[in-house]
């Protein structure tokens, strides 16, 4: 189907909302009626035509709305954006695996053509046309990983392995869930994660480095993780909690429906084939509480998952303050029936 | 006084040793304030003629003349004491630029000082290997506001004011060594206004 690109805000007066079929698509976390961590990867392969997960990289009606915020987010903070010195090369293999990738899965919007080094991308939504030589920084506006990133939904954290470790060593971070790229920049995979309650100790992150350690060219996995945010706010960063985190005492029993929204991570891992570097790209979804409730099975596990979560996760996830809230207007759509297995609606 | 003991934490928050003599061909000891400590407990089961191929920087804060006199007594091969860290580090860059392989690097004392001399001497392409780090003194920490990235060095409290924006950060133990700083993030964003007495928590 032809997208329908939507013109749309995620800050100020907030006009994002979902179409029926990005509804239907939506990357609904919850297989089953609890959540607990869990190094819940699966291999990262298309799967269900016209769902998230069909495509490497997911285009969806929030494109160019997206990245139209990411602008105005680099323009404010320019450090959302950072790449060590030697990152360079990582960042030319994953313009070329998301220039590929999406010329491929979206020949109508993305076309690339290659002669030698000799590249010419072609992005139709956003109406751009490059001729560029690959592997010359010189030939492009920006970086590599910038330049690509720029064009492309979700955040991108590019992981160097050495010393059977992961390495935050560049990104592009301006729709995450409160956490700072500047100040995790340089690290390895468990101290960026220091601060995450209970997973440390439930062997979580040794488990899931050694997954990922291994992760080869051409297979690439995937993952999703969830919290929820009042507003649709993708830029939810620890710079500008000050400006953001003052909205959570808007939310009433009323404007429920409207402005609060689980938001959804889809995490995918693949191996860039010249630098052995591993790009993590995290995809932020958002749906509105009166979307999600569209669904009714959705709306009843939603309803039951948020009720039982443990403390610590709420805290963490920093709904605790408004879930007694939350809670109360779900349980008007959880009437007790038994949901079906799985994440789709029924 | 002994080497400090911390609270068990999490995982990006650096864990320190205990300084002990290693074999090298130069040796580079930077301490600051009761740092010197870990120093002078060291030279006791130093083996001979160690400190005729070390140089030691030393900032003493508010220890003043305490353990200079000591210090030298040690016959160092350079020997310099600086009024702050910041005012030292152009010396320590320029040290570091002509340190050759095999060169043994102690620091010791406060985690600012230790944490951005170690960014120093990582950034020199000096090997972990080759660094050993002993705590000493005051456990204050310095902190980055996440806001306005401002550094703000020795914070005794939390909450604490930020030297640079004046928002009221609370004080996390997530460390960033590149920064050599632990995280500061504004305590009352939620309810402005509503900021706790600060309660002193590093001495």
């Amino acid at each position: 189907m032809t997208i329908q690109f939507k013109d749309e805000t995620f800050r100020d007066d907030y006009t994002f909302k979902n179409s029926e079929w990005a509804v239907n698509r939506f990357p609904f976390p919850f297989h089953e009626d609890s959540y607990m961590y869990s190094v819940n990867m699966e291999p990262h392969q298309s799967f269900r035509p016209g769902s998230v997960f069909e495509h490497r990289f997911d285009v969806d009606e929030h494109y160019l709305s997206e990245m139209r915020d990411r602008a105005q987010v680099l323009a404010e903070d320019p450090l959302r954006c950072q790449s060590l010195p030697h990152m360079t090369l990582a960042g030319w293999d994953l313009l070329e695996l998301i220039m590929v990738s999406k010329s491929e899965d979206y020949p109508d919007l993305f076309q690339l053509n290659r002669d030698d080094n000799n590249w010419h991308w072609i992005n139709k939504p956003m109406g751009i046309d490059q001729k560029f030589t690959f592997l010359d920084e010189a030939t492009l506006p920006y970086g590599p990983m910038e330049y690509i990133t720029r064009q492309t939904q979700g955040d991108f954290a590019v992981l160097d392995q050495r010393d059977d470790n992961l390495w935050m060593d560049a990104g592009m971070i301006t729709t995450q869930a409160d956490w700072s790229l500047d100040f995790d920049i340089g690290m390895n995979f468990f101290e960026w994660h220091a601060p995450v309650p209970k997973a440390h100790e439930l062997g979580i992150f040794v488990r899931a480095l050694k997954f990922l350690l291994n992760v080869q060219q051409g297979l690439p996995a995937r993952r999703l993780n969830w919290t929820m945010t009042v507003n649709p706010l993708l830029d939810t960063s620890p710079e500008n909690y000050s400006k953001w985190g003052v909205q959570k005492q808007e939310l009433t029993l009323e404007n429920m429906p409207d402005k609060m929204h689980l938001r959804v991570e889809l995490q995918t891992f693949f191996r860039l084939p010249r630098s052995n570097a591993l790009v993590f790209p995290i995809r932020c979804y958002l749906i509105k509480l009166g979307e999600v409730v569209t669904v009714p099975k959705w709306g009843r596990r939603l309803h039951r998952v948020l009720r039982d979560l443990p403390e610590e996760l709420a805290t963490y996830k920093g709904f605790i303050g408004n879930r007694p809230k939350i809670i109360e207007w779900l349980s008007r759509y959880d009437d007790g029936a038994p949901t079906s297995p799985g994440i789709w609606p029924d | 006084m002994t080497n400090s003991v911390f609270e068990p934490s999490i995982k990006s928050r650096p864990v320190y040793g205990t300084l002990a003599a290693r074999p090298g061909k130069a040796h580079l000891m930077i301490a600051d304030a009761e740092g010197a400590e870990a120093i002078l407990d060291m030279a006791q089961t130093a083996p001979e003629g160690l400190f005729t191929k070390t140089q030691i920087m030393f900032i003493p804060k508010a220890t003043g003349d305490t353990y200079v006199r000591q210090l030298q007594a040690l016959k160092p091969a350079q020997f310099y004491v600086g009024p702050s860290y910041n005012a030292s580090v152009s010396r320590l860059q320029r040290v570091l630029k002509d340190a050759h392989m095999g060169l043994q690097i102690y620091l010791a004392g406060t985690e600012g000082l230790i944490g951005q001399a170690m960014f120093e001497a990582v950034s020199a392409g000096i090997p972990h290997t080759a660094l050993q780090t002993e705590h000493r003194g005051s456990t204050a920490r310095r902190m980055q506001c996440v806001h306005c990235k401002g550094i703000t060095e020795d914070v005794t409290t939390d909450p604490f004011q930020c030297a640079h924006c004046g928002l009221h950060l609370f004080v996390r133990d997530h460390y960033s060594r590149r920064i050599a700083a632990f995280q500061g993030v504004r305590i009352d964003a939620e309810d402005p206004g509503n900021v706790p007495i600060p309660v002193e928590r590093f001495k």
